[in-house]
This record gives C-alpha cells, sequence and structure tokens, in this order.
C-alpha cells in the first residue's frame, strides 16, 4: 500500500513506532503533488526542499528520542493567506505578489512547534473573496472530481490537494463558507470552528468579525487532530476566547447518545438541487437508524443570512483592505508613470479652463494610493471594497450597515432558539454540486447566493463541518453540513463521525 | 436601489480607487444589482434590536502594561515599496 493512502492518524501511529520516515512520507506526497498537480493547480508554490529538510531533521530527533509535537512528521498544506516569515504570504493578489511577512501567524507557528511538515501553499481566491477559486490572480484550481469544475472556494487550493491526495492535512479559511463549501465540493471533510476557537493572529484578514481559521482533510478523525493543534487562546488575538480546548481527536468515536437532530424548514426551499436533497435526507435517516431524533425547526431569518453578509463582510472588507496603500508593504504604481499622468491631466483641464476640475485633481500621494489599489486589486476585490464602502458611506451607514448589523443579531437569536430544542442543526452545504469553471463569471450575485447554506455560521459564530454524504449521477461529491452551538466542536466532531462511520462515502478515491 | 455613475465615481473616491471608464460602468450595474438585493433587509423589523457587530461579544480585554520590543525598522521597512534607512518614502504631496 502507498504511503499515502494511509490516514493522518494512521500516518502519525506509523511515524511514532517507527515504521515510516517523515521523509518517506513526505516524499510520497511531494510525489503525489509532481504527478497531479500540474493538471489540478491546487498549489501556488510547493516548497520541496524545505519540507524534506525538515522531515529529515524530525525523524532524527525521533531517532535521538527527543520531545516531539503532536503532529509529527505529518505533511501539511497551507492555504495562502497565513503569514509565514519564511515564505511569501500573496493572499493570490498581485498587491502581495512579493510579500514576505516578518512573523509567523499563530496557526503557522503552531503548526511548526508541532513538528508538521509545511509543504507549501494553496491556491484561493484573492483576498478570500469568492466561492470559486477563480478570482486567484495566479492561476486556476480544477476540481479533482471533474477538471471542467470548480474546487469551490476561496479554501479551492486546500481542499483540491485533499481531495486528489497531495496532502493529508490542509489549512483553510472560513469567512462565509470558504472551508465548507470547498469542502463539500471536492468531498473531503471541512471544519469552520467557533469564531474566536483559532487565533487570528497573522491570518490577512477580509472581515475580521466572521474570519476563522479551520482544518480540511480526508476524515473527521484527521480534521480533529489537526483542530487541536491550532486551537486555543491567544493573546495576539483580543477576539481569542479563553476557554479549554478538548482532546477531539480522542473522544471522535464515542457515539452521542440521544442525539437531537434539527432539519432546517427554510432550507429544503426551492434553488436546491433534487440529488442533493435525496442525498441529505438519505443522511438523516441513518442518523435515524443510530437512534437521533430528527426534529424539523425554523431559522426564520435564514432568508435574510446573504443580504446581512454581503452588507457586513464588505463593509469590514473595505476598512481592512484600506491597509494596502502601496506605501508600507504591497505593490505601488510607476512613480513616473504616475506623475506623467497627473501633469497630463493638469495641462488638459488649464487648456480646457476647468477650474472645479482643476481644483478636485488628486494630489500626488492620493493619486499613488488610487493607482497602486487599481493595479494591485483585481475585479472582485474592488467591487467588495467599494460596495463596503457605499454601504458605510455618509447617508447609508442606518440604512445597510446598521441595519445589517441588527438583522445580524436577530439570526443569532434563531440560533440560539433553536439549540434549546436540538443539538446539532444538518442541511446541505450548498444547493448545486460543483459548478462549471467559467459558469459564473460576469454574475456576481449568483455567485454570492451559493453562499446560502454556509454564511450564517460565521455571522452567528458558530462552528460548522462539512463532510461526505454522497455523489450525484455524473460522479460530483455531494456534503453534509452540520453545526453546533458556540465551542461545541466536540459534539460537531462526534456527530460528524457518527455517520462517517455508517458510509463509505469518505473512502471514495478520485479519479487521477 | 439603482446606483449612479456619480455615486459610484464618488464611492471610488473615497475607497482610493482609480476605476477606468469600463470599470466606472460595470461597477454600476453590479453595485445596483447587489444593493437591490441587500435592500431585502429593509422589510425586516428590527425595532429595539441591538445591533451586533461580533460574534462573540467579549469586552474588557486588558494586556499587561509592559515594555515588550517591537519590530525592528529594518524588518518593518524590509517590503515597503520606496524607502531610505529610516523611513518610508511617498511621491511630493503638495506641488506635484
Amino acid at each position: 500500500m502507498s504511503l499515502i493512502n494511509s490516514t493522518a492518524t494512521e500516518a502519525l501511529d506509523l511515524l511514532a513506532k517507527g515504521q515510516i520516515t517523515s521523509v518517506a512520507l513526505t516524499s510520497a506526497y511531494l510525489q503525489r503533488i509532481a504527478d497531479t498537480d500540474d493538471q489540478i493547480g491546487a498549489f501556488l508554490r510547493v516548497d520541496a526542499d524545505a519540507a524534506l529538510a525538515r522531515a529529515a531533521q524530525i525523524d532524527q530527533r525521533r531517532q535521538a528520542k527527543q520531545p516531539l509535537g503532536k503532529l509529527a512528521g505529518l505533511p501539511v498544506a497551507v492555504k495562502d493567506v497565513l503569514c509565514d516569515s519564511q515564505t511569501q504570504t500573496t493572499c493570490g493578489s498581485q498587491m502581495l505578489a512579493s510579500y514576505r511577512p516578518p512573523y509567523d501567524a499563530t496557526v503557522v507557528a503552531r503548526l511548526k512547534s508541532a513538528d508538521a511538515v509545511l509543504l507549501g501553499r494553496t491556491n484561493m481566491d484573492e483576498f478570500a473573496m469568492g466561492g470559486s477559486t477563480e478570482n486567484s490572480a495566479f492561476q486556476l484550481t480544477r476540481n479533482p472530481w471533474d477538471l471542467n469544475r470548480t474546487p469551490g472556494g476561496s479554501s479551492g487550493g486546500a481542499a483540491a490537494c485533499v481531495a486528489a491526495g497531495m496532502t493529508p492535512l490542509s489549512i483553510g479559511s472560513d469567512t462565509g463558507g470558504s472551508i465548507r463549501q470547498p469542502a463539500g465540493l471536492c468531498g473531503v471533510v471541512g471544519l469552520k470552528p467557533t469564531y474566536g476557537r483559532v487565533s487570528r493572529y497573522g491570518l490577512v484578514a477580509f472581515a475580521s468579525s466572521l474570519d476563522q481559521v479551520g482544518p480540511l482533510a480526508a476524515n473527521t478523525t484527521d480534521a480533529a487532530l489537526l483542530l487541536e493543534a491550532i486551537a486555543g487562546h491567544d493573546t495576539q488575538d483580543a477576539t481569542s476566547l479563553d476557554a479549554p480546548v478538548p482532546r477531539f481527536s480522542a473522544e471522535i468515536d464515542r457515539p452521542l447518545t440521544g442525539l437531537r437532530i434539527g432539519v432546517v424548514r427554510e432550507h429544503f426551499t426551492t434553488g436546491l438541487d433534487g440529488e442533493i436533497e435525496h442525498a441529505v435526507r438519505r443522511a438523516l435517516d441513518v442518523y435515524q437508524s443510530q437512534g437521533a431524533t430528527i426534529k424539523e425547526i425554523s431559522l426564520p431569518h435564514s432568508k435574510y443570512a446573504v443580504a446581512t453578509y454581503y452588507v457586513i463582510a464588505p463593509s469590514e472588507a473595505s476598512s481592512n483592505l484600506a491597509r494596502y496603500d502601496g506605501v508600507h508593504y504591497g505593490h505601488r504604481t510607476d512613480r513616473a508613470e504616475l506623475l506623467d499622468e497627473l501633469a497630463t491631466e493638469q495641462k488638459e483641464l488649464e487648456s480646457a479652463g476647468d477650474r472645479e476640475a482643476l481644483k478636485n485633481i488628486d494630489n500626488g500621494l492620493v493619486r499613488m494610493y488610487r493607482r497602486s489599489r487599481a493595479e494591485g486589486f483585481g475585479p472582485e476585490v474592488k467591487r467588495r471594497i467599494m460596495l463596503g464602502a457605499y454601504a458605510l458611506s455618509a447617508g447609508y451607514y442606518d440604512a445597510y450597515y446598521l441595519k445589517g448589523l441588527k438583522v445580524r443579531r436577530l439570526i443569532r437569536q434563531d440560533f440560539d432558539a433553536a439549540f434549546q430544542q436540538v443539538d446539532l442543526i444538518a442541511g446541505p452545504v450548498t444547493a448545486q454540486a460543483a459548478f462549471k469553471l467559467g459558469e459564473m463569471a460576469g454574475d456576481p450575485l449568483a455567485m454570492y447566493l451559493v453562499d446560502l447554506y454556509t454564511v450564517s455560521a460565521n455571522l452567528a459564530g458558530l462552528p460548522g463541518i462539512s463532510l461526505p454524504c454522497g455523489f450525484t449521477q455524473s460522479g460530483l461529491p455531494i456534503g453534509l453540513q452540520l453545526q453546533a452551538p458556540p465551542l461545541a466542536e466536540d459534539t460537531l466532531l462526534r456527530g460528524a463521525r457518527m455517520y462517517e462511520q455508517a458510509t463509505e462515502w469518505h473512502k471514495k478515491k478520485v479519479p487521477i | 436601489m439603482a446606483i449612479t455613475r456619480a455615486d459610484v465615481e464618488k464611492v471610488a473616491l473615497l475607497a482610493r480607487l482609480q476605476l477606468t471608464d469600463g470599470e466606472l460602468k460595470m461597477m454600476t450595474t453590479d453595485l445596483s444589482q447587489i444593493v437591490t438585493y441587500v435592500d431585502l433587509l429593509a422589510e425586516v423589523d428590527t425595532e429595539g434590536v441591538e445591533p451586533m457587530a461580533h460574534a462573540v461579544e467579549v469586552s474588557n480585554v486588558f494586556a499587561e502594561d509592559e515594555v515588550r520590543p517591537s519590530l525592528p525598522r529594518e524588518q518593518a521597512l524590509a517590503n515597503a515599496p520606496g524607502r531610505n534607512e529610516r523611513g518610508y518614502l511617498v511621491p511630493p504631496v503638495l506641488g506635484g
């Protein structure tokens, strides 16, 4: 059996027993990347030399019986959104194409101190804005199940590399579904933790009140293992929760007794694909056969979730992305061209005698900001910055941003009421299976509506997981989403594992 | 709500973005479409509802008031597109 067919948990055991080395394991995954990633495009950069050197060092320390971290020798891929002082961090943007962070994100530091072997950086929608990874400034990523289709996004590279067996473990980030949706479309497990469970220090900010870092893996136990390594309080992030981190992976095989699962009435209205509905309902039957009670519940404000999200997330983004000004780091426009452009404009306005326009012409610094940002950002990022700046601007703040914050509370209250009656909420991850590359191009609103089932968890700060629950007739993966109350990742993972133990979907391998 | 090209130009200045003619056109269409969708929120009764700015409403997180080293200047300047040995350089602000 090839090394890459073991789960991360199995590989960790083999490493601990000295039956395999990290160098052998890492080499096997690097080989798989070399064999398949030119077709898929999951990685922006693979750091083979550094990974092998690190693996060799861990093997040596193991031989010398030195203490090792909890992921010792296991390869992990990292979404290109987390700062790492030893490599570039581009966030899928020309703006940060040559950015070298001066420090490690807490998640990266924890992976390093857990003795993980960092394989490289995975592709993503620019600044994590998108649901198909097509907004990356650098390359397309293809769905390993069908190369004409998207892997989802924004953590499309993170999900595709796990699906294709290029890494056992992968780190993503989720602001409105960016871990769960690609996990669903690629047939892997992806978990968005409770807001505050994992530190955001060193995570390139998109929408700070919604962003969370989380694990992707081929199965729930491996996802639990990775979550344990990255979760926990961090004084560098003021929104980090000071709560103990249970040993999720040790408890995960213990089934939940008396489990009550909520099914949201509003999730099964028009727009949900029939094959997906069927697979999700079959999953509920599995739970029922395991003794769980299925209860229909209502989240009356769920129809407003996407609208709320597309007010709040762009507003926070427009503020967060104001830092890219061409001064401190990131792309800056060419100085000579900038001064030339301004001089030409000035001359034109002078000869036209347009005094008003002359008075309002940008000064050199403002024009430098504007040109640098125009050149550095792609269309979707510009769209969201504009949308956010609009929602926050004088005259619209109350109608949009403030209104959005109020509806956000109502959405959270719906969940609080629901979790009085049930332990977990189950439903689809997306209304459709993986769509074709280019299918949504030119229709931003349609693309936003893909987030229908996932954004609520971010708005409410809840943990959610996506796991495989079937395939369409044409062979595309279907995801089941479970959601739990804040900090109930243990219930979420044990509930997900119950289903996984009763089914084989997660064992199906991609055709490549 | 319909958004005009003038609205988009104003917001582009606020957002410090320079948009081409084509982008202004596209942005006017896209933003109008998205904002019209978002107007759905108007029908929600939010009378007396406290705005929720954060999912976890933690308050008063204090750090110890102690002196710690900050990022060394050389590292802070390492990614700067324009710099000298002490600081960031920008184009002239006054007098072109």
